[in-house]
This record gives structure tokens, sequence and C-alpha cells, in this order.
């Protein structure tokens, strides 16, 4: 079976994976205005600074919209459906793409649930997953 | 600008599949067709502006055209805007004949993603991919969802986009997909994407179209009879990627109708009739909203009332899943009152192309002739 895409790991972006695999989720902030973001990159949109620096989120954040696959796009996506695709803001403003580890195929999932970071391992990465706080599982 | 600028023919191939042909040779027969409709030769074209394929990026691609159809035009481009490129691209032409830059412009588009390769609608979304995030359908399920839920918008609203058109596809008899859909089977269709079901998604097709655009004074000098003015354009760039973006479920589709109503001189009260991109039956919902036909969130009840007649030809959903200068042709077709389902007495029809995941939005108010 073949490999999911692996994300593009470079200059730029190698903080971040590397945390989670220490088990920090990071993000980039703005040492001139203040403006929080993922995914990494080297100017401020906000006020096109180049003075970053990388920040541990707290990793709590909210459910902003998601998805869930029925169909897998990939083989290696056969397993785990159906599977939910989740948009998270963390409470520190950046957004993030990512799975519910208890979305129970995503019919727990509610806009504006609180989810806690949960980084699991998918071969040999580290991933930025969330889970649930209240799982309103009966 | 509001008139000065004309379409003066309109053309397209069959739409669906046409298996062996080349792009290019599905455009050159696209710009035949217009030539034969604004009943010109096409040494007049001094103008070549081309949509970039979505299945094939290339470089050169509107000089490649120009080659094809044998012209050294003045003016030449191909333009990425995803599918809002033939309105910018139409739009970009009308200020050019303006400014005397050419007098003669054809703005085209063809692909052939059905018998080709549709792996552009089906592909991995950046490093997102590793978490199982594919397909453009995604970005559109998740503004989908957040609209639902934003507005607790019914099921029915979205069924109303894709019944209407479905509708109006199935009375056209060059439409690609001529099977009328009941609100019944729209809520029993299957999952895409969860909150997308099959039918909340348009058509995957092959087919080229292109229409010629000149000034209103050149065109009654050549003797053209069917001229349609362009009262109005405008473009709107929502730019960043779905997950990015602060509001899901308004986008800078409103500065484009702003736009377009300014120059033209009109509001969304004067519009007759709409050719909305539908590649999907969030994108109708979200643009009659931010062009003012009603307010955030009734897109679905409005829709289900019938209060303004759309995409009379099928739109993406029914008639073909090319990406949008079908809709300005039709477009054309109303204005000119020779249209498959005429909108008695239509004397303003509104245009949008958008692309991406909504990130690029263009609008196109036509009039009626004299
Ligand atoms: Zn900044």
């Amino acid at each position: 079976m073949s490999e999911l895409p692996r994300p593009q790991i470079d200059e730029i972006s190698r903080p971040y994976w590397e945390g989670l695999e220490q088990g920090r989720l990071l993000y980039q902030h703005c040492r001139s205005c203040g403006h929080n973001w993922l995914p990494a990159r080297q100017t401020c949109s906000a006020c096109l600074s180049t003075q970053l620096e990388w920040l541990q989120s707290r990793g709590q954040g909210r459910i902003v919209s998601w998805v869930v696959y029925h169909v897998a796009y990939h083989d290696a996506l056969k397993d785990r459906l159906p599977y939910d695709v989740t948009l998270v803001e963390l409470a520190e403003g950046p957004r993030v793409l990512t799975n519910i580890v208890n979305s129970r195929g995503g019919k727990a999932l509610r806009i504006d649930a609180r989810v806690d970071l949960a980084i699991e391992r998918e071969g040999d990465m580290s991933l930025a997953r969330f889970r649930l706080v209240e799982d309103a599982a009966p | 600008m509001r008139g000065r600028t004309v379409i003066a023919g309109i053309g397209h191939t069959a739409y669906g599949k046409h298996p062996g042909r080349d792009r290019v040779s599905l455009i050159v027969e696209a710009v035949g067709n217009a030539l034969v409709d604004a009943g010109i030769e096409k040494s007049r074209l001094d103008g070549v502006l081309v949509k970039m394929a979505n299945s094939e990026p290339s470089f050169l691609y509107g000089q490649r055209v120009a080659e094809a159809l044998g012209l050294r035009p003045k003016l030449g481009c191909s333009l990425d805007q995803g599918g809002a490129a033939n309105i910018a691209l139409i739009s970009y032409a009308a200020m050019a004949i303006e400014a005397g830059m050419a007098e003669a412009v054809v703005v085209c588009y063809g692909d052939t993603p059905r018998t080709g390769s549709r792996a552009v609608f089906n592909r991995p979304r950046g490093d997102e991919a590793i978490y199982g995030w594919y397909s453009v359908a995604a970005g559109y399920g998740l503004i989908h969802q957040a609209y639902r839920h934003t507005y607790d918008a019914e099921e029915r609203g979205f069924g109303a986009v894709a019944v209407t058109c479905r509708a109006n596809g199935a009375r056209n008899p060059n439409a690609q997909l001529r099977k009328p859909l009941s609100m019944d089977e729209y809520l029993a269709s299957p999952w895409v994407v969860e909150p997308l079901r099959r039918d909340d998604c348009c058509l995957v097709s092959d087919g080229a179209a292109a229409v010629i655009m000149t000034s209103a004074k050149l065109a009654r000098e050549w003797g053209i009879r069917a001229l349609v003015p362009i009262l109005g354009f405008g473009q709107g760039q929502e730019s960043w990627d779905v997950q990015h973006r602060p509001d899901l479920t308004s986008t800078m589709a409103r500065a484009s109708a702003e736009t377009a109503y300014r120059m033209a001189g009109l509001g969304p009260s004067d519009i007759d009739v709409a050719q909305i991109y539908d590649c999907f039956t969030i994108a109708v919902l979200m643009t009659l909203e931010d062009y003012g036909f009603c307010k955030p969130g009734q897109a679905g009840p409005f829709c289900r009332e019938g209060a303004l007649p759309f995409n009379t030809s099928g739109g993406l959903l029914s008639e073909t899943g090319t990406p949008g200068l079908q809709l300005v042709i039709e477009g054309v077709r109303q204005m000119r009152g020779t249209a498959n389902l005429q909108v008695r007495n239509a004397r303003h029809c509104i245009v949008s192309n958008q692309g991406g995941t909504m990130q690029t939005h263009g609008t196109l108010i036509l009039g009626a002739p004299g």
C-alpha cells in the first residue's frame, strides 16, 4: 500500500514539525505587532515584519467547521473511513486542519466545541490531532 | 464603461465527453462558432484572452491558442483565477477595447477533465494531506457545514438549488445531464464528503466556449445585429485559503457585486435573471446573499420560493461543469431573447464566476440590446 504524501518539511516549517516530535505544538508570533499564525512563513501578513519567533500553544481550541469522508481519496485512507477533517482555532488565534480522535466518525462534532491537543504518531511522524473536551457520548 | 463594449458573438462545443480531443482544438471549434454567430471574419480578432486549463496549467498558453487560431493578436494572455477567470478576462477585454488597445477580443476556455485527468479535483491538499485532507469538494464542505450551523439552514435550501438547476437542465437539449432531480432524491443522494451530497456537486465536463467582444460603435459599423451591452463588472479576491479566512459564510463576492452594480447604475431589484456559479450548491446560496438578493442565511428559502429565475440553462450542476463561460453565454441568450427557458421581458442579467475554494470572484451585468 502506498503512503500518503508527506508534508514538505523545509527550513521554514522545520521548527513546527520538530516541535511536534517533542510533544509541543508551536506557532509563529510577530514581535512587531503580536499577530499569531500557522502554517509557517517568513513574514508577518498583518504588519509585514520579519521579526518572528516560535511560541508554544497551550493546546486548547474550538471547532470552527468539519467534514466527514465516506470515500477514500487514497488507498492509505481506506482503513480510516469514515473519518473527520476538522478546522480548529487555537486559543492563541492560528487555525489548523486536524482530526478529532474521539469524533466517532464525525457524529460527536459540534461547532464551537472545545478541544485539547492530542499528539499522535502516524508512521514515523507526530501529528497535531485533538480530543473533544466534553465528549457528548451517551 | 457602461454599455460601451458589447458581446457580439457566442460559441461553444458540445458539452460532456470528447475522447481523443485536444483541449486547444476544442477552443478553436468554440471560437469558430462564435465568429459565425457574430458574423465577422477571423482576421478582425486582435485580442485572444484564454482562461488557463484547470487540469493542465502551462506557460504561454494564450499564445499557443492564438497560434492554433492562426492569429498574431495585439492583446494576448492566459489568466489563472480558477473559475473566476472568464469574467475577469471579459472585464480586462472591455477596458482594453475602451483604451484602444484592441478592437475585437475573443475570451475563450476549453478543457478535457472528463475523458482526461480529473486528478486536480481529487488532489491531496498540501501538508494537511497526512490528516486525510483531500479534494476540492472538502473545502466547500467546510463552508457548507459552517453556513448550515451559523444560520440553522435546512438541507432543503441547498436541495432547492440542485433541483432548480436540474429541472432547467432537463429542458435544455444541449445539457450534459438531462435527468431532473426531486427533493426526495436530493435528500437521499449519497455523501461525497459529508455534508456534501452527490447532488450538491457539479459535473465534470469536456468542452470549450468563447465570447467575442468589441465596442458598441464598431459592432454597429460592422452590422452585428445581436449585440449585448456590458453594463458593469467587478471582482473580489477572498484570496486566503479556506482554513484561514476569518468568515466562512460570506466572501469578497459582496465587493465584486457592489463594484458591478455601481458601474451599471443598478441594484439587485433591477436584475431579472441570474446565472450563478454553481460548482457546489453552497456557492449559489452565498452568492445570492452577497449579491443582495436576500439577507444572510435566507438564500435557501429564497430559492425554494423561486423568487428569481437563475441558471436557466442548468448551470454547472446540469448543463456542463466547465468553469463559467457557459453562464455568460446563457446570460447573452437571455438578453437577446433567444434562451431556451426565456425569462419574459428580461432587461438585466447578472452573472457570477468564482474559483478555487471561493478565493476568487467575478461579476458581470449584461443588458438587453437597444
Ligand atoms: Zn506583525
